[in-house]
């Protein structure tokens, strides 16, 4: 079980409280209704699943209820960092600490 | 707490029936109770809200994560950053409170989707932890904390009111689960 | 025989403390704090099970967590029958009974053993050569045999009658392994005051300290000093220490899973103990101080019972005080087994010679060897154990051939050496490294924030573990925020030490394929299979380790791995680290599904959510369905009614009189704040803007690809208060949907939403009196049709207690449903209940709304829609805003497929035949003649019987439905093809006019 840092809450707080919502920063557009085809597609059908670094969106559902994004590395499963909803995308990432340490 | 009951009745002609009225068990070290009726808010609003809101109420809305304030049996918990439980045990309905008040939030009567459990005695942390996956040192949640988290498949929210003691509310159709399990831990607590 | 094999002065059991068991039947005597291993070989039983393929009789290999062959099932009472119980790990207890495994009819004559026998047939990949053909024969015939002959022990027929329970737990420093150095890091974490779990697999700590009987640690016996430290940590406040349990996990950022066995090892264990406890621990900082395994020497029958670890032996010892034989002889490439011999010979056992493989061997344990008389034998191999049921001889002849010698013994010791327990650190996803020097794979990177001390990070030597330990303790603690330091440590007064060793195959395994030479004594490997695994083309250790089976036994391959993969990387002629290590998964040992499910079973299974008006219903009689979680009252059968007369009962007595329906399970959202209307037109497709406080609209909620995701009627109490109605499985996702629309893309609206589903409780009153039966209850409202029309909803009071009142109906009939607070709900009920009696009113279930629904065409979200339909598809259109800019859906209803000709419409169908009712699900052709597979158009969503109509409904989506109104379907069905024909969704009351009636 993971921990994930809620921005809100502002502490770590067990994984089995949260809920993954999908793909982050994908904006829906103020005019939707007029959007073309291939734009809807893009907003709704496109995902990028990439391997490695993905902004998320989750969901702290059973503590402060607040959706947030997430900095996620998708091969080590390890959370880089989150952000309150509505921040803009980090430009920079903290260092990763990833890769494994010799001890 | 008698008082409320008292009052609600008075002006009632038929009487509340909570669910799990007065079912209690004890194990060595810990006694899990269901808790008389309270009145309940919901209450939403923005920062700019929360003088004016904190003034009607009577307790000041705390704004820091995972805590609450309480006075004259009156307990506001944070929630979330714009998110209060307000429970009041004094009888006294924090709604009617907010009615008066003209600035922006949304007040909402969930007095009856509640129930509270109370955990009390030595083994009170060892109880909650046998489904709550937070960390309930007095270090991490001392007196006072309150969160919203889950005990085993159910969504609770958690008060610590004293250092050997918690309250647990969750709504009123998994009161009996979360009754059930809280019993279960505190059989284990025991041992 | 036993006091013979039982020690007089040796080990540390109280001779005073007897406790008997059986064994197969047959009555021994043991002692408190024995194994059942300890106590059988303190009885001279060494032949205690079959191995798993060839059936080969097996003794006891080890003294611990690591047994492959020693698996026995434990037998409590009828229910309790725990299969595949290590005899080194079960304690002993007073009327304990065990018995043997995987032999048939007896342990000592066991018809399977022919396997052994047949053995060149059952070669490495036997499974996979030999079941190919015929193709058809694997699913009759192969599966079902194979299955029948695989396994080991039997499995309980009957319900577990012990609990289990669990706890999470957070602590500074967690360390695993209590062994020396496990203990010295434990105290240096805790004596800075920070919290600490000590946790170990063993019934005593102490670890290897429990066979070393050189250790000396401040001044005392090294097994006496760790019950010592134990006990001061024991009295630490911030201690917690955890005897008998097993870390059997280690997952993402110090996540660790620990079974604790709290009450196996009791004689009649209390009512209120669970058996298991499973712990799930969070620690800042984890301490690794699992220790090492000792490895066997594979040679030609070194599974015979009797040939055991030394390390085993003078476990059995110097703990149990048990001698494994009486004239031992010893097999070993290091010079740990020498202890062992030293120690039996001390306490007087014959020690008939030591055999080592290394050529010049010197050392002090070499010395004292020696100078106690023991024949040593360098540079020379045992190639064989003589004996079956025990063994009796050992066959010894120079490693490079040569003339043989037998040697009668009755028990063999061997040592190949140790190998570091790095099986925790490997699932933290720590890379391990081979040191070429001493032949091992220690931690190497570090993925987590743990340490490794002792053996299992390869540090040799009490003094340089407890060095490295107490570093390790007190660094973790630092790193975890102690401020302080002030301990001691520990001053190690005298130790063993030993390094080195051999991995692979001993010259008596080969190359002769005739020689049974066990890798893995579990899964009955040999060092031919692997060479074999190799000629057929296996290269990585992956593919010889799944080809062959080796370490895939419940062991996990403790002892095997390391053989197995050295065995590989010869025959491949490729040094070992290229071959490489195969990945170590949780669990570590096995872990009881008792104990992962702990409490969630009976009714913590899941939660069973019950309505305030449930009692009632119970006391009624109603059966129930499961919706859900929740418990719904399905239809109220009277004495001598079945299903079909009640439904048939309820629906009637609705339409004629009037029925009470318990519809509090109906998920309910307060939509409050100066933009909820906004927010409102953005959610459903309808328009609220217009909508006037004290009147409801039915709403459509889309996804954003315009299909349906819920409905339900929505009551406008004030401009700024919204009373929001969900399906009942929906509640949950409807309020996340609206949540995550309001928080992340609409943060902009001042509205706050509220799940009051469980605050009220909805009593729904339908049929034509209705309205008489609600009016004496109610104050403060006017229920007259003119101020309390169809879709209109009030507040006021019922029975005395605040109402939400709606006028508004799910059957067609005139209808309200009252919302009271939950804890008045049964009250109230009663109170309805009461009057309708006058009227002739009746309960309802979820069965007669159903139907009652149906005969009208109202959907049901989630049974006519399948998450493709749109409000086009369901005839909805009306519901949808055309004038609106905006809301959930509005693009996607505009994608080519959703406006495009053709699709699936719901309609209703009329059997031909009144009497027959369809199936739901059923698939639906417009011609039954044609070819299979057929073309199907469409199938049926909802399929009743109505007893007020008078014959058999059904909604069903067919492809452009709606343009095939009065036209003949067919529905073909194993027993004959049902004719249907098209008609509108609405079967009863078309013209609505008893929705005032």
């Amino acid at each position: 079980m993971l921990l994930i840092r809620c921005p809100y809450c502002e502490e770590e707080r067990p994984e089995l409280e949260f809920r993954n919502a999908g793909e982050a920063h994908i904006a829906r557009s103020a005019n939707i209704s007029g959007e073309s085809d291939d734009d809807f597609e893009k907003f709704f059908f496109i995902r990028s699943n990439p391997k490695g670094i993905i902004y998320e969106r989750w969901r702290h559902m059973h503590g402060c209820a607040r959706f947030f994004n997430a900095v996620r590395d998708t091969v080590t499963d390890k959370f880089v960092m989150t952000y309150k909803a509505g921040e803009p995308k980090p430009s920079k990432l903290p260092k990763n600490s990833n890769e494994g340490v010799a001890k | 707490m008698a008082k409320a009951a008292a009052k609600t009745t008075a002006s009632s002609s038929v009487g509340r029936r909570p669910a799990l009225a007065g079912r209690a068990i004890s194990a060595a070290g810990v006694k899990v109770e269901v808790l008389p009726a309270a009145e309940r808010m919901s209450l939403r609003a923005p920062e700019a809200s929360l003088a004016a809101l904190s003034k009607a109420l009577g307790v000041t809305l705390p704004k820091k994560p995972k805590t609450s304030a309480s006075k004259a049996g009156r307990t506001a918990l944070w929630l979330g950053p714009d998110e209060w439980l307000v429970v009041d045990e004094a009888g006294k309905d924090p709604l009617a409170d907010c009615a008066k008040v003209s600035v922006l939030h949304s007040s909402v009567g969930i007095s009856h989707r509640n129930i509270a459990i109370s955990v009390a005695g030595p083994g009170a942390e060892a109880t909650v932890n046998s489904g709550c996956p937070q960390d309930l040192s007095l270090e991490a949640f001392p007196v006072g904390a309150a969160s919203r988290t889950i005990l085993g498949k159910a969504e609770i929210v958690l008060l610590r009111t004293a250092e050997d003691a918690f309250r647990v509310e969750c709504w009123r159709s998994f009161s009996d689960y979360v009754f059930t399990f809280l019993s279960e831990g505190a059989r284990d607590a025991a041992g | 025989m036993s006091d013979a094999l039982r020690i007089s002065g040796a080990g540390r059991l109280s001779q005073a403390k007897s406790a008997r068991f059986t064994f197969d039947g047959q009555s021994y005597a043991g002692i408190e704090g024995d194994t059942l291993a300890s106590a059988l070989l303190a009885n001279g039983v060494h032949l205690v099970g079959r191995s798993f393929k060839y059936h080969r009789p097996r003794g006891i290999l080890s003294a611990g967590a690591e047994e492959p062959n020693a698996l026995v099932q434990i037998v409590r009472d009828d229910a309790r029958k725990t299969p595949n119980v290590r005899a080194t790990v079960q304690e002993l207890y007073d009327g304990l009974a065990a018995n043997s495994q995987n032999r048939w009819p007896s342990l000592s004559f066991d018809v399977g053993a022919v396997n052994d026998l047949a053995s060149p047939l059952f070669s490495a990949g036997f499974y996979y050569k030999t079941f190919m053909w015929p193709k058809a024969a694997w699913k009759s015939l192969y599966e079902p045999k194979i299955r029948e002959a695989a396994g080991l022990g039997v499995s309980p027929d009957k319900p577990d009658l012990d609990h289990y329970s669990s706890r999470y737990a957070h602590c500074d420093v967690l360390v695993l392994g209590g062994g020396a150095a496990g203990i010295v890091a434990a105290l240096a974490a805790a004596e800075t005051g920070v919290r600490v779990i000590l946790a170990d697999e063993q019934a005593s700590f102490g670890g290897s300290l429990r066979f070393e009987s050189g250790a000396k640690i401040d001044g005392q016996d090294g097994f006496a000093w760790a019950q010592v430290a134990i006990a001061k940590l024991s009295a630490m406040d911030n201690v917690r220490v955890l005897p008998r349990t097993t870390a059997f996990g280690y997952y993402a950022q110090n996540f660790i899973g620990l079974v604790e066995r709290v009450s196996d090892h009791l004689k009649a264990p209390g009512h209120d103990l669970p058996r298991e406890r499973l712990w799930q621990v969070r620690a800042k900082r984890v301490v690794l101080a699992s220790g090492a395994i000792e490895r066997h020497m594979v040679f030609a029958n070194n599974d015979r019972p009797g040939v055991m670890l030394a390390g085993a032996a003078r476990t059995f010892l110097n703990h149990y005080g048990v001698a494994v034989g009486r004239n031992v002889g010893v097999y070993t490439a290091n010079d740990s087994a020498y202890a062992a011999a030293i120690d039996l010979k001390k306490a007087g056992v014959s020690v008939a010679a030591i055999v080592d493989l290394r050529d010049n061997p010197t050392g002090p344990v070499i010395d004292e060897a020696r100078a106690l008389g023991i024949e040593i034998n360098f540079g020379r191999a045992v190639i064989r154990a003589g004996g079956k049921l025990r063994v009796s001889s050992m066959t010894v002849q120079p490693k490079n051939g040569g003339g043989e010698r037998t040697i009668p013994v009755d028990a063999i010791l061997m040592s190949a050496g140790w190998t570091p327990s790095v099986h925790l650190f490997s699932q933290s996803r720590g890379k391990v490294a081979f040191n070429d020097e001493t032949k091992r794979f220690v931690p190497g990177t570090y993925a987590q924030d743990c340490v490794s001390v002792g053996a299992c990070n390869g540090t040799d030597g009490l003094s340089a573990s407890v060095d490295e330990a107490y570093a390790a303790g007190a660094k973790a603690a630092k790193d975890a925020g102690a401020k302080t330091t002030n301990g001691t440590k520990p001053k190690v007064d005298a130790s063993e030490s030993w390094s080195r060793g051999m991995l692979g195959a001993a010259p008596g395994a080969g190359p002769d394929t005739t020689v049974k030479a066990f890798v893995d004594f579990q899964n009955d490997v040999t060092a031919k299979d692997i060479r074999q695994a190799v000629h057929e083309g296996m290269r990585s250790i992956e593919h010889v380790k799944r080809f062959t089976t080796n370490g895939m036994a419940t062991d996990q391959g403790k002892t095997s791995n390391m053989h197995g993969l050295a065995i590989a990387a010869e025959t491949l002629g490729k040094p070992i680290p290229e071959v490489g290590l195969t990945t170590f998964r949780a669990p570590y040992t096995p872990v009881t599904f008792g104990a992962i499910v702990s409490h969630a079973r009976g009714p913590l299974f899941d939660p069973t959510r019950k309505t305030a008006i449930h009692p009632w219903a119970e006391a009624q009689g109603a059966v129930f369905e499961d919706v859900g979680q929740w418990k719904r009252a399905w239809y109220f059968p009277k004495p001598g009614e079945n299903m079909h007369a009640a439904v048939d009962r309820e629906c009637v007595a609705v339409r004629n009189q009037a029925g009470l329906f318990d519809a509090s399970t109906l998920g309910k959202i307060e939509v409050v704040g100066p933009d909820a209307a906004k927010f409102m037109e953005l959610l459903y497709t309808n328009p609220w803007e217009k909508l006037e406080p004290g009147r409801c609209r039915y709403g459509i909620m889309l996804r954003e690809d315009g299909f349906i995701y819920d409905d339900g009627v929505v009551g406008r109490l004030a401009p700024d208060r919204f009373h929001v109605t969900t399906t009942t499985g929906g509640a949950p996702r409807v309020m996340n949907h609206m949540e995550d629309y309001l928080q992340t893309e609409f943060p902009h609206l001042n509205v706050w939403l509220t799940s009051i589903t469980e605050q009220w409780a909805v009593i729904a009153v339908q049929g034509p009196k209705s309205r008489d039966i609600i009016a004496p209850l109610v104050e403060g409202i006017d229920m007259s049709d003119e101020a309390l029309p169809h879709m209109s909803v009030r507040e006021g009071k019922i029975c005395g207690v605040p109402t939400r009142l709606f006028r508004m109906s799910f059957t067609g009939e005139r209808g309200f449903e009252v919302n009271v607070p939950a804890d008045h709900g049964q009250a109230v009920w009663e109170a309805l209940w009461a009057e309708g009696q006058k009227h002739g009113a009746t309960a309802y279930g979820t069965e007669a709304m159903h139907v009652l629904r149906a005969e009208k065409g109202y959907i049901i979200v989630g049974q006519d829609t399948d998450g493709t339909v749109t409000p086009n598809d369901a005839g909805l259109d009306w519901a949808v805003g055309k004038k609106k800019t905006d809301f959930v859906g509005i693009r996607g209803l505009k994608r080519p497929d959703l406006v495009a000709k053709g699709r699936k419409q719901l309609v209703g169908l009329k059997t031909k035949d009144p009497k027959v009712v369809l199936e739901e699900g059923a698939q639906i052709v417009e011609d039954p003649k044609q070819a299979i597979p057929m073309k199907m158009i469409g199938h049926v969503t909802s399929s009743y019987w109505s007893q007020n109509c008078g014959r058999s409904i059904a909604l069903a989506l067919v492809a452009g439905g709606r343009d095939r109104m009065g036209d003949t379907l067919y529905v073909p069905m194993p027993d004959g093809v049902i004719e249907v024909e098209v008609t509108g969704m609405v079967f009863f009351d078309e013209t609505g006019g008893r929705l005032n009636g």
